[in-house]
C-alpha cells in the first residue's frame, strides 16, 4: 500500500489498535483513529475490575501516552454521525469532516435488548462501554436487591460486581444451568454450583417477562416468564452484544446482523473494511460463528486485516478455537471443538477434583480417537502445545503422552494429569500408555515444535 | 446422567462484623497502651502498657485479619485497593505513612526520645540476648511482629496458592529465625552480632575491613566462619541460586527487607508507579548505588592494606555517607516509611545495591522468566496494576514475550491476579529464553527506549 494514503480507522478497540500497530511497523502513512467512548484505548474485558476496585481507569489503559505520539499514530476523540461512501468523507459530530483513502470500521458491538417491557426504566441496563460502567456505579450505590438476566459470561461478571457490593443477586438463566448452551452439562453444573456456594440465587429455565416500576419510574421488580416477580432494585442485562452498525443504517454499506464482509475483511464497498465485533461473515465455516465478538478474534482480525493492507492479500484463518474466562474464584480455558452437547461420533474423558473446583475435559472422535477439544476449569494449560496438538491432529493416546507438559498452574500446585490418564487406561486397557518420557518435558516439546519464535532481547 | 437439579438456595454467610469490632476494639487498646509507654512512662510502668499493648496489638490484628480475609471469596481479595482511603493514597495512608516516617525519624535521630518504648522491651532483651533493650532492639521486635502478623494475613488473602503460602511462610521463618532470634541468641552467647540472612552488597559492610577484623578479633573460630558464610553467599551461591532460579529465591523468600514488603507492604503494592519515566529513573539510581558500594568497598581495603596512607580519611568518608544517605533516609524513611504512598518496594527497586547486583544476574545469567500462554492475554492490567516493581507485565504478556527483567522480584503475585491464568513463572533453559508465542503476531515495540 502507498505511503501517501490516509488510513482511517472508526473505533479504537482492540481490532482497530491492532491494525494500526502492526501497519505503522512497516508503514509511515498516515494513519488516524478516531473513537467516541474514549479518548484512547482500553481494555474493555477489564471494566469488572474498575467497580470492584482492583483498577482505576488509567489502569486499564495498556499504553501511555507518549506511545500514540512517539509511533504517530492521530487520535480523534469523536463521533462519526455519517459516512459518505461516494466522496470517501466522515462526517463528524464535532469535527471537520475528515477524508480518508481506506477505511476501516471497527466499532464493536452494543448489548442487545430485546424489546421487554420496562427496559427503558432507570435502574435497568447492560455492562458493555465506560458510560455502562459510570451508570452502573451510580445506579448500584446504595441498593441491596438485583436482578442478572442473562447467565453467561458478562451475566455472570456482573452478579459478581454487584455481590462485591453486598448487593444480593438473583440470575435468570434460559438454560438448564449456566452458560450451558455452550459448556458440557458437568462443567455447567460446577459452575452453576460454585455462584450458588457464593450466595448468589439462580432461577434456571426462566426468562425476562417484563420489569415493573415504582412511582418515580425506576425498576422495583422483574416478572419472569414463569410468573415470578422478583423484587430488586437493579436490573443488568446481560443477553449477549450486537454488532454496533446502526449510524450505518442507512448508508449503500451491505449490513445484516453486522457489516458484511468476506474472509479478507472486504466489505460490500471498495477501500472499505471491517473487523472485530461488528463484521459479519458472509460465508463461515461451520462451527466457526458469522459473528466473533470476542477480544482475541478482534486481535486475530487486525492482525491479519494488516497484512493485506500492507500490500499481502491475507485471507483470515482463526485456527483453532480458544477461548477463557473466569467465572469468580474459577478460572476456564476451552481450546478446540468441545461442543455443550457431544454428538455421537464424539466422546470424552472427563476429571473433576472433588472439591468441585477443577476439572478436565478431553474431547475425541470415538472411530479416530482424534482429539477435538478440551476444557479445563480451574486447571491452566499451555496453549501454544495445546494448539499444537489440534493443528497436528494428534490422537487422544498422543495427547496424553505430552499432557504433563501442558500443565501451566503455578510452581508448587498438585498436578492431575495422571488421574486423566488412568481413566484412558481403564476405557482402552489394550492401549497402554507409555511411561513417562523425559524428553517429553515442555522445554524438549518446545524446541522440538518450535513452539517459540524469535529470540530478539527486549 | 440426571437433567433435573434441584439447587438449594445458599445460606447467607455468617455476619463477621462482631468479630472485626472486637478485633479493632483490641487494635484500639493496643495503640493506646503503645501510646501511654511512649509518652507516660514516667508515670506508669511501660513494661506493662507496652508489652501489654502490643500483645493486644497482635491479637487484635489478627482477629481484624481473619474475619476480613475470609469474608472475601479469593477473587474478591483487591476489592477497594483503589477505593479504599488506607489503600488508595487517602487520609488514612497519609496518617499511617507520616506515622511510620516519625518513627523512623526518631529512630534514626532521636532514640531517647524512644526510651519509654524502649525500656518497655526491657524484660523481653534479657530474656532473648541477656543484654539491655536498646532502640534496635525494639526497632527489630516491631519489625518481626509486622512481618508476621501480616504474613498471616497475607497467607489468609493468598490461601489458594501454594506458591505463595510457601513463600510466605519462608519469609516468616527468615524473618524471625534468622534475622531476630539467631542474631539475639549469638548476643546472649557473647558472640557478635550476626545476621545470616543478609550479605554484601546489602550489608556493605559484613564486607568492609572493619568488620572482617572486627569478627575475626570478637568471634574467633565463629567470627571466621561467619565473613566465610558472608562470602560465600555473596560470591558464590548468589550467582548460583539466581542462575537457577532468578532473583527471587533471595528477595522474596529470604531477605528481611522483601519479607516486610511481602507482608506488611502487600495492601501497597499497586501504589508503585508503572510509567516509563519510573523506569529511567530507576536504572539511573540503583546502578549508581552498586557501583558506589563496590567503589567504597574496594577503597577501604585499599586504605586498610596500605595502612590508611592512600587515602587517609577519605574511604571512611565515603562509607558513612553512604551509610547516612542511604542506610537510613532510603532504605528506611522512604523504603518503609513512604509504603503507604508510593508502594512497598521503593527501596528494593530504587536503591537496593543486592537487587541491582541480582538484578543483572538474572537478567543476563538465570534461567528463570515469566512464560505468557499463547494468545491468551486480555490486556486487563491486573498483572502491571499489582506488580510491586511497577514492571508493565501487561506490555509483554499482550505481545505473548516473557518477561525477564532484572528489577522482577518473583513475588508471583502477576500471575496470581490473572484473570486469564496467562503468566507463570519458571525456570527453564536459556536457550531460546527470549523467545516468545508464535500465536500472537508481535509488534517487536521497544518498551523501554
Ligand atoms: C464486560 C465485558 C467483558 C468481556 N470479557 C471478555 C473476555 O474475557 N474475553 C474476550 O475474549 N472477550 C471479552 N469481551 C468481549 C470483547 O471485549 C470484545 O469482543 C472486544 O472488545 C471487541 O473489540 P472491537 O475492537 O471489535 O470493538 P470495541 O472494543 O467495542 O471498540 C469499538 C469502539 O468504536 C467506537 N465507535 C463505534 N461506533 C462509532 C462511531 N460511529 N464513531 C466513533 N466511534 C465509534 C465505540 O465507541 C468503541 O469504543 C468482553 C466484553 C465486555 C463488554
Ligand atoms: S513481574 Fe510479577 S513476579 Fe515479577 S515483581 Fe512484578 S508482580 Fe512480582
Ligand atoms: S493480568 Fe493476565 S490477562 Fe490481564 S493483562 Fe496481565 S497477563 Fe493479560
Amino acid at each position: 500500500m502507498q505511503q501517501d494514503r490516509h488510513l482511517v480507522i472508526i473505533g479504537n478497540g482492540i481490532a482497530g489498535i491492532t491494525l494500526a500497530q502492526h501497519v505503522r511497523r512497516h508503514s509511515s502513512m498516515r494513519i488516524t483513529i478516531i473513537s467516541a467512548e474514549s479518548a484512547v484505548h482500553f481494555s474493555r474485558t477489564a471494566l469488572m475490575y474498575v467497580y470492584m476496585g482492583h483498577m482505576r481507569l488509567q489502569d486499564i489503559t495498556p499504553y501511555e501516552d507518549w506511545y500514540w505520539r512517539e509511533h504517530n499514530l492521530e487520535l480523534v476523540h469523536d463521533y462519526v454521525e455519517q459516512i459518505d461512501f461516494g466522496q470517501k468523507l466522515l462526517h463528524l459530530r464535532q469535527g471537520q469532516p475528515l477524508k480518508y483513502d481506506t477505511l476501516v470500521l471497527a466499532t464493536g458491538s452494543v448489548p442487545a435488548f430485546f424489546n421487554w417491557p420496562g427496559q427503558q426504566l432507570k435502574g435497568v441496563q447492560g455492562l458493555n462501554s465506560l458510560q455502562d460502567l459510570e451508570l452502573m456505579q451510580q445506579q448500584t450505590q446504595g441498593i441491596n436487591r438485583a436482578v442478572v438476566v442473562g447467565g453467561g459470561l458478562i451475566g455472570i461478571e456482573m452478579a459478581e460486581m454487584l455481590q462485591s457490593r453486598g448487593i444480593a443477586v438473583t440470575m435468570l438463566v434460559r438454560e438448564k444451568l449456566n452458560w450451558q448452551n455452550i459448556l458440557p452439562w458437568e462443567e455447567a453444573l460446577l459452575v452453576s454450583r460454585h455462584l450458588q456456594a457464593h450466595g448468589i440465587e439462580l432461577l434456571l429455565e426462566d426468562e425476562l417477562e417484563e420489569i415493573l416500576q415504582d412511582e418515580q419510574g425506576n425498576a422495583r421488580a422483574v416478572r419472569t416468564i414463569k410468573g415470578k416477580e422478583i423484587a430488586c432494585q437493579f436490573v443488568g442485562i446481560a443477553t449477549g452484544v450486537l454488532p454496533n452498525v446502526a449510524f450505518l443504517q442507512n448508508s449503500v454499506l451491505e449490513l445484516d446482523r453486522g457489516i458484511l464482509v468476506n474472509e479478507y475483511f472486504e466489505t460490500s464497498i471498495a477501500d472499505v473494511y471491517a473487523i472485530g465485533d461488528c463484521a459479519q461473515f458472509r460465508n463461515p465455516t461451520p462451527p466457526a460463528p458469522a459473528v466473533e465478538q470476542l477480544w482475541y478474534t478482534g486481535r486475530q482480525h487486525g492482525e491479519t486485516l494488516a497484512s493485506t493492507l500492507l500490500g499481502t492479500r491475507t485471507a483470515y484463518d482463526r485456527g483453532p478455537w480458544f477461548n477463557s474466562a473466569k467465572f469468580m474464584d474459577i478460572e476456564y480455558q476451552t481450546y478446540g471443538y468441545v461442543p455443550n452437547q457431544l454428538p455421537p461420533e464424539l466422546d470424552s474423558l472427563y476429571w473433576q477434583h472433588k472439591s468441585g473446583r477443577k476439572a478436565i475435559r478431553l474431547v475425541y472422535e470415538r472411530n479416530t480417537q482424534k482429539l477435538t477439544g478440551l476444557n479445563l476449569l480451574g486447571v491452566r494449560y499451555r496453549h501454544d502445545l495445546c494448539h499444537h496438538w489440534l493443528r497436528q491432529g494428534y490422537t487422544l493416546k498422543e495427547a496424553l503422552a505430552e499432557l504433563p507438559a501442558a500443565n501451566f498452574d503455578p510452581e508448587f500446585f498438585r498436578k492431575f494429569e495422571h488421574e486423566i490418564m488412568a481413566q484412558y487406561q481403564q476405557r482402552f486397557p489394550d492401549q497402554p500408555l507409555p511411561e513417562k518420557q523425559q524428553q517429553n518435558n515442555w522445554w524438549n516439546l518446545r524446541s522440538k515444535f518450535k513452539l517459540a519464535t524469535g529470540s530478539k532481547k527486549h | 446422567m440426571n437433567k433435573t437439579i434441584a439447587l438449594p438456595y445458599p445460606e447467607q454467610a455468617a455476619d463477621s462484623s462482631l468479630g472485626k469490632t472486637a478485633g479493632l476494639t483490641l487494635i484500639g487498646f493496643g495503640l493506646l497502651g503503645l501510646l501511654v509507654a511512649a509518652f507516660g512512662s514516667g508515670v506508669i510502668d511501660p513494661v506493662l502498657t507496652g508489652l501489654g499493648g502490643i500483645t493486644a496489638l497482635t491479637i487484635g490484628g489478627l482477629i481484624y485479619i481473619w474475619q476480613r480475609r475470609t469474608e472475601l471469596s479469593e477473587a474478591h481479595q483487591n476489592n477497594g485497593a483503589w477505593t479504599e482511603s488506607a489503600t488508595s493514597r487517602g487520609a488514612i495512608a497519609w496518617v499511617v505513612g507520616i506515622v511510620l516516617t516519625g518513627f523512623y525519624i526518631l529512630l534514626y535521630w532521636f532514640p531517647d526520645s524512644l526510651q519509654g518504648l524502649t525500656r518497655a522491651m526491657e524484660p523481653l532483651s534479657q530474656w532473648l540476648r541477656n543484654r539491655p533493650a536498646d532502640q534496635w532492639f525494639l526497632y527489630g521486635t516491631f519489625y518481626t511482629l509486622a512481618v508476621l502478623v501480616m504474613g498471616v494475613h497475607a497467607l489468609l488473602k493468598y490461601r489458594n496458592n501454594r506458591y505463595h503460602i510457601i513463600r510466605t511462610l519462608s519469609v516468616m521463618f527468615f524473618q524471625l529465625g534468622f534475622a531476630f532470634l539467631l542474631p539475639a541468641l549469638l548476643l546472649y552467647l557473647n558472640q557478635p552480632e550476626f545476621y545470616f540472612s543478609y550479605f554484601w552488597p546489602l550489608k556493605y559492610d559484613y564486607l568492609f575491613p572493619g568488620t572482617v577484623s572486627y569478627l575475626v578479633q570478637n568471634g574467633q573460630a565463629l567470627g571466621v566462619f561467619m565473613i566465610f558464610w558472608g562470602a560465600v553467599l555473596s560470591f558464590l551461591a548468589t550467582p548460583v541460586l539466581t542462575y537457577f532460579y532468578g532473583k527471587r529465591w533471595y528477595c522474596s523468600w529470604v531477605c528481611g527487607c522483601g519479607g516486610l514488603a511481602e507482608t506488611a507492604g502487600d495492601p501497597y503494592r499497586h501504589l508503585s508507579d508503572k510509567r516509563r519515566v519510573a523506569w529511567r529513573w530507576e536504572v539511573a539510581i540503583i546502578y549508581p548505588i552498586l557501583g558506589f558500594i563496590i567503589i567504597t568497598t574496594l577503597l577501604l581495603w585499599i586504605n586498610s592494606w596500605s595502612e590508611g596512607r592512600l587515602l587517609g580519611e577519605l574511604s571512611g568518608g565515603f562509607s558513612s555517607t553512604y551509610g547516612f544517605f542511604i542506610g537510613a533516609i532510603f532504605s528506611g524513611v522512604i523504603g518503609v516509611g513512604f509504603y503507604p504512598i508510593m508502594g512497598n518496594r521503593v527501596w528494593c527497586r530504587f536503591g537496593c545495591p543486592m537487587a541491582a547486583y541480582l538484578g543483572l544476574l538474572q537478567k543476563h545469567f538465570s534461567r528463570f522468566r515469566i512464560t505468557t500462554n499463547g494468545g491468551q492475554c486480555i490486556s486487563c492490567g491486573n498483572c502491571s496494576t499489582y506488580c510491586e516493581m511497577g514492571i508493565d507485565v501487561r506490555g509483554y504478556a499482550q505481545q505473548g514475550q516473557p518477561i525477564i527483567r532484572a528489577s522482577c522480584v518473583g513475588c508471583g503475585i502477576c500471575a496470581h491476579v490473572c484473570p486469564r491464568g496467562v503468566l507463570k513463572l519458571e525456570n527453564g533453559p536459556r536457550e531460546g529464553r527470549y523467545a516468545a508465542s508464535p500465536l500472537i503476531k508481535r509488534e517487536d515495540l521497544n518498551l523501554l527506549s
